[in-house]
């Protein structure tokens, strides 16, 4: 029952921090292996071989894949405070808000971020305050969208706590998420960023930009192809 | 003490399908109310503000929208055979695992190949068998009907768009994406699913699916060009 929890990560990207922030959450004791995603270990390769992705979640010699579902796994496999609620109608919420989070926030903040200067940078920079300004909705006054503890949807949402330094990196003069036009958004990346347990597995920003430093070439060409999805 | 049950679906799409599949499996009695989705009523627009699109389940007075989150609540809030394994690990591994597969990694190159021509397609369409060849490792190692076991879950309902197309794949695209000897594995899944019996009373008349893409074909291909262009 106790078997041993390795998490194979990332260290600076939002997607490892789902699975780490679920981890700390849920007070699940776990060894943290640092992936060099230049030069992918036999360990990832061999159990996640569809994606070759980080995170991976190792529990005894079980692999999960998928920031998301290592969240929901987190959840229901071991003892701690939940992260999705139980009754049917809110966790529906919860899933479709997330979904909403990183389909139409995430990653039209990142095409925002990574593509050059011009009429469709604009396009995607209108299009993520649009729908940043539904979740700043969601919000309606609580600490977070989970209420008054931190939750599934804050965890699928956390990438928005990266986003001043991604955007002084990409040489972003004003920040999309202002203090004015998303009040309640910025007070929740604050709770977000201070939280005890979330804290200790928040990369500095020294960290992010390590971790994004030498990506910023392919992060142009890869924001080029997405946005004929 | 049941509250009445309602779907708002449209004839063709594979998303209501995945909704409607889910009530059928887990028994659910419900009323289907057909969408035109070239003229969207004011209960939808109103029901969906967001994304405007079917399909929409209301249960009582409670509007839930997007079709895998539609499963999973139809799973959680009713009583039946569950949709998804009871164990966390089965959950999380093959049934929201493969289901994320099917929804993020095969359903683009699926959807591309069947409408674009010449080069692009060929890439899609080598993409896509890609992807079938990973499906068919799965569904061989695991040895199960199902993706995630002996009957039809969650997963499969993310991928029904497969069992729904694949006959008309080849009329469609012009191109084929499978030949007879390949992918048995995928082959049994698709027949395992089609005959489902709970699968099959919700399944819409091949000839009037396949009538509804063909009237949908020159529009789908504009966009999808539309998509390509937009770099």
């Amino acid at each position: 029952m106790n078997e041993p929890v390795k998490l194979l990560g990332s260290f600076g990207s939002p997607f490892t921090h789902r699975a780490e922030a679920a981890l700390r959450l849920k007070g699940v004791a776990y060894e943290f292996i640092q992936e060099d995603l230049g030069n992918k270990s036999e360990l990832l390769l061999r159990h996640n071989p569809v994606h070759k992705k980080v995170p991976l979640l190792l529990h005894g010699d079980r692999a999960v894949a998928e920031s998301l579902v290592i969240v929901e796994y987190v959840d229901e496999a071991f003892q701690g405070p939940p992260l999705l609620p139980s009754d049917p109608l809110a966790r529906a919420a919860a899933r479709f808000w997330a979904q909403f989070a990183v389909d139409r926030c995430l990653r039209t903040l990142f095409k925002a971020l990574w593509t050059p200067d011009g009429e469709a940078r604009r396009g995607f920079v209108a299009e993520t305050k649009e729908n940043l300004a539904l979740m700043e909705a969601q919000l309606e006054g609580r600490r977070f969208f989970g209420g008054d503890e931190i939750g599934y949807l804050d965890i699928a949402a956390s990438g928005l706590a990266w986003l001043t330094v991604l955007e002084e990196l990409a040489g972003v003069e004003r920040s999309m998420i202002g203090e004015e036009e998303f009040p309640a958004l910025c007070r929740w990346r604050g709770e977000y960023t201070s939280h005890e347990a979330v804290k200790a597995c928040l990369p500095s920003r020294d960290q992010i930009v390590a971790f994004y430093a030498g990506m910023k070439e392919r992060l142009v060409l890869l924001a080029k192809s997405m946005q004929k999805k | 003490m049941a509250e009445p049950v309602k779907l708002i679906g449209a004839v063709g799409s594979p998303f209501t399908h995945r909704a409607e599949a889910a009530l059928r499996l887990k028994g659910v009695p419900y009323e289907l109310i057909h969408e035109d989705l070239d003229n969207k009523s004011e209960l939808l627009l109103r029901l969906n503000p967001l994304n405007k699109t079917v399909p929409v389940l209301l249960h009582g007075d409670r509007a839930i929208c997007e079709s895998l989150v539609i499963v999973q609540y139809i799973d959680e809030a009713f009583d039946g055979p569950p949709l998804l394994p009871e164990e966390p690990y089965d959950r999380a591994t093959t049934a929201r695992f493969w289901a994320h597969f099917m929804e993020h990694k095969f359903s683009m190159p699926f959807w591309m190949a069947l409408w674009l021509d010449g080069e692009p397609q060929k890439g899609f369409v080598r993409e896509a068998r890609e992807n079938l060849a990973l499906l068919e490792e799965h569904l061989q190692a695991q040895g199960k009907k199902f993706l995630a076991g002996d009957s039809v879950g969650y997963p499969d309902l993310a991928g029904s768009y497969i069992p729904l197309m694949l006959d008309m794949f080849k009329e469609l695209s012009g191109t084929s994406l499978m030949g007879d000897d390949e992918y048995p594995a995928v082959r049994q899944w698709v027949k395992e699913y089609n005959s489902d019996e709970a699968v099959k009373s919700c399944l819409t008349n091949k000839e009037q699916l396949a009538a509804y893409f063909r009237v949908k074909k020159d529009k789908y291909k504009m966009m999808v060009k539309a998509m390509l262009k937009q770099q």
